[in-house]
């Protein structure tokens, strides 16, 4: 098996496509010559000219719509916004548009884009350049939402969103693109919709996404040394949300944590929260316990920064919290 | 090409057929209002009283496999555009038989086998799916071209701004037709925009600017056709001006107290499209009667189309939100 970083992953799972299919074509801000901001498309102008790597103006309205109005005309466009902060900008053609032409043409549009952004603090940026803005776009009908944490799934995901009829909203960590991972020789497309267990347990669920599944990851080894078995689960899908492998963990380790690097209060984790209680009430042992972000904007000054957010010790005590210890 | 210029104006007999269109959108939108205020029209309509030229002569000037995008003001694009009235009168009514089966309503009217990429109700929201379309036309050497209807109102949103930076940028084939009918909702154009000739707002960007009478029918389609012309031929996108005229309110039921009602009345006198077409023609009074008895008859039946339509089942709210 070959090993790629989550950025080459995500470069693949492009390249790949664009040299597959002439319907594909990227568009973003900095990504042609350099390769975006994050170097994620870094040579794929060389390979593919400046006709489908398209550098766009600062121009997040425009940049959206233009890649949902070619979507409507079946091309498949994957739009780079380049900070999820900027999704903010993008959102009307997002929102209003992409999510619910389908809807209001009765069935006759498909709008099969992709807007992949990335975000993530812990590289002390501010309050404008790492927000994880998931839930805004998780709450929308029309709209699928990935959320991918390791290289495998990154690159079979957005694969699958590339191909998948429907908008996507692509989300990516920043911290991520340099962590390594084993993938399959060829890409193998991972359905959206499903989620993974990355570690059995027997004591207790911790759902994560994003950066907080490596943290969980490594509350699970600590917590293993005090005897409490954690299994973590990544729905990898935000919107289709694979339900029944998140509550057949909780039915087994009947007490469960969810985790993210958003804010606690009004985030995704309140809604698997809401799911784990009500489709498995009667198998927990302790309340649902929710790690995220404390209720500020993100702040500069790294003390600050590594405050607000969450880390594994944050999810080792939740974890504890739920066992009594 | 030999299409192209051999249709740069329209035939006589053609200008009659026009007419009869503009009567037809003008009737259609007449009912629209009555059934809308009998209280059998659910929702928030606009009606394009005034504006009927604007919606035929581009429309006509239009090859098949052109799309248009069009506004919250959108019945008279969408029957130029080829929609059946029955279909238009069904989805006004709410019925599946509508051009969006009930999903959409008099803002988000779409007929994508007619081209038409749909109305919008968001001020702005189709302009840059007309720069994406047309980047789409020209990456597979397709020679169609992207319309977008807007109005005066909308050149202050962020969106017009942006496509139209990003089609001139990318020299796609796209045609930006502004509707400026010198009103926002109430707010006049004095009091919205600081300056008075709105296609500068396109030159700024370096595109090709035309401006047209939007009353006279004739000098839209010859407006749209130059416009297509350059676009289809590969040398960018174009923005073209039409100076129209709003007869009724902004929807209907607006008691217009913004406006001036002798202004008004002199607008419809002096202005009205269907009036400057027929006088031209020198249609009499026998011959627009029969011809006004046809069109009638076609928004009557529609009303009855619609009204025998079918209400969709409430649960099928739930389909069509995924493909």
């Amino acid at each position: 098996m070959p090993e790629l970083s989550y950025r080459e992953a995500v470069r693949d799972a492009l390249s790949t496509a664009m040299r597959q299919d002439d319907e594909v074509f990227i568009m973003g801000e900095d990504i042609a010559e350099m390769g975006g901001s994050m170097g994620v498309t870094a040579g794929m102008l060389d390979e593919f000219g400046p006709e489908r790597v398209r550098n766009t103006p600062i121009s997040e309205m425009a940049l959206a719509g233009a890649a949902i109005g070619a979507a409507m005309q079946g091309m498949r466009p994957v739009a780079e916004i380049m900070y999820e902060d900027f999704m903010t900008l993008a959102a009307e053609q997002v929102v209003n548009q992409a999510a619910k032409l389908r809807y209001m043409s009765g069935g006759q549009l498909t709008v099969p884009v992709v807007f992949r952004t990335q975000g993530g603090a812990g590289w002390s940026p501010g309050a404008q350049h790492a927000q994880q803005l998931e839930a805004w776009f998780v709450h929308i009908p029309g709209l699928k939402v990935v959320f991918a944490s390791t290289p495998e799934d990154v690159r079979g995901l957005l694969w699958s969103s590339i191909y998948d009829d429907n908008p996507v909203v692509f989300f990516e960590h920043r911290t991520l693109y340099g962590i390594k991972g084993d993938v399959p020789e060829k890409i193998e497309p991972i359905p959206i919709g499903k989620a993974r267990v990355h570690r059995e347990g027997e004591d207790v669920t911790v759902v994560a996404t994003g950066r907080l599944v490596h943290e969980s990851l490594k509350a699970a080894e600590e917590a293993e040394k005090e005897g409490v078995s954690v299994e973590v689960v990544d729905p990898r899908t935000l919107q289709p949300l694979d339900e029944a492998t998140l509550v057949s963990s909780v039915k087994k380790t009947n007490r469960a944590v969810v985790a993210h690097e958003a804010v606690t209060r009004m985030g995704f984790g309140a809604e698997v929260a809401s799911v784990i209680q009500y489709q498995a009430f009667d198998w927990l042992d302790a309340p649902v316990e929710r790690v995220g972000a404390k209720f500020a904007p993100l702040p500069f000054a790294p003390v600050m920064e590594q405050f607000v957010v969450p880390h594994a010790d944050d999810v080792l005590a939740a974890v504890l919290r739920t066992v009594g210890k | 090409m030999a299409k192209v210029e051999a249709r740069k104006t329209l035939p006589e007999s053609d200008l009659r057929d026009v007419l009869r269109e503009m009567l037809l959108i003008r009737r259609f939108e007449e009912k629209v209002e009555e059934r809308f205020r009998a209280g059998e029209l659910p929702g928030f309509l606009h009606v394009a009283i005034g504006q009927e030229a604007c919606a035929v002569g581009v429309c006509r000037a239009l090859e098949d496999g052109d799309i248009i995008a069009s506004t919250h003001r959108a019945h008279g694009h969408t029957l130029a555009k080829g929609t059946h009235p029955n279909e238009l009168m069904a989805e006004l009514y709410g019925k599946t038989e509508g051009c969006s089966h009930g999903y959409g309503g008099s803002m988000h009217l779409y007929d994508v086998q007619h081209g038409n990429m749909g109305a919008n109700a968001v001020i702005g929201g189709g302009l840059p799916h007309i720069t994406g379309a047309a980047l789409a036309f020209r990456m597979r050497g397709e020679p169609r071209v992207a319309v977008a209807f807007f109005g005066d109102g909308a050149t202050n949103i962020g969106t017009f701004h942006e496509s139209l930076n990003l089609a001139q940028l990318w020299k796609v084939p796209a045609v930006f037709v502004l509707e400026d009918n010198h009103w926002a909702e109430s707010t006049p154009e004095s009091q919205h925009s600081p300056i008075r000739d709105l296609s500068e707002r396109a030159k700024a960007f370096g595109m090709k600017a035309l401006k047209a009478d939007g009353q006279d029918v004739e000098a839209v389609y010859k407006t749209t056709r130059q416009a297509l012309e350059h676009a289809r031929s590969g040398k960018g996108p174009v923005f073209v001006h039409l100076d129209c005229v709003r007869l009724h309110g902004h929807y209907i039921g607006d008691p217009q107290v913004y406006r001036d009602k002798d202004e008004a009345r002199k607008l419809a006198e002096t202005r009205d499209p269907i009036a400057m077409l027929r006088d031209k023609l020198g249609i009499g009074g026998d011959e627009f009667d029969v011809m006004d008895a046809e069109v009638t008859e076609i928004v009557e039946a529609s009303v009855e189309f619609a009204k025998s339509g079918t209400d969709p089942a409430p649960e099928d709210a739930l389909k069509n939100v995924y493909a």
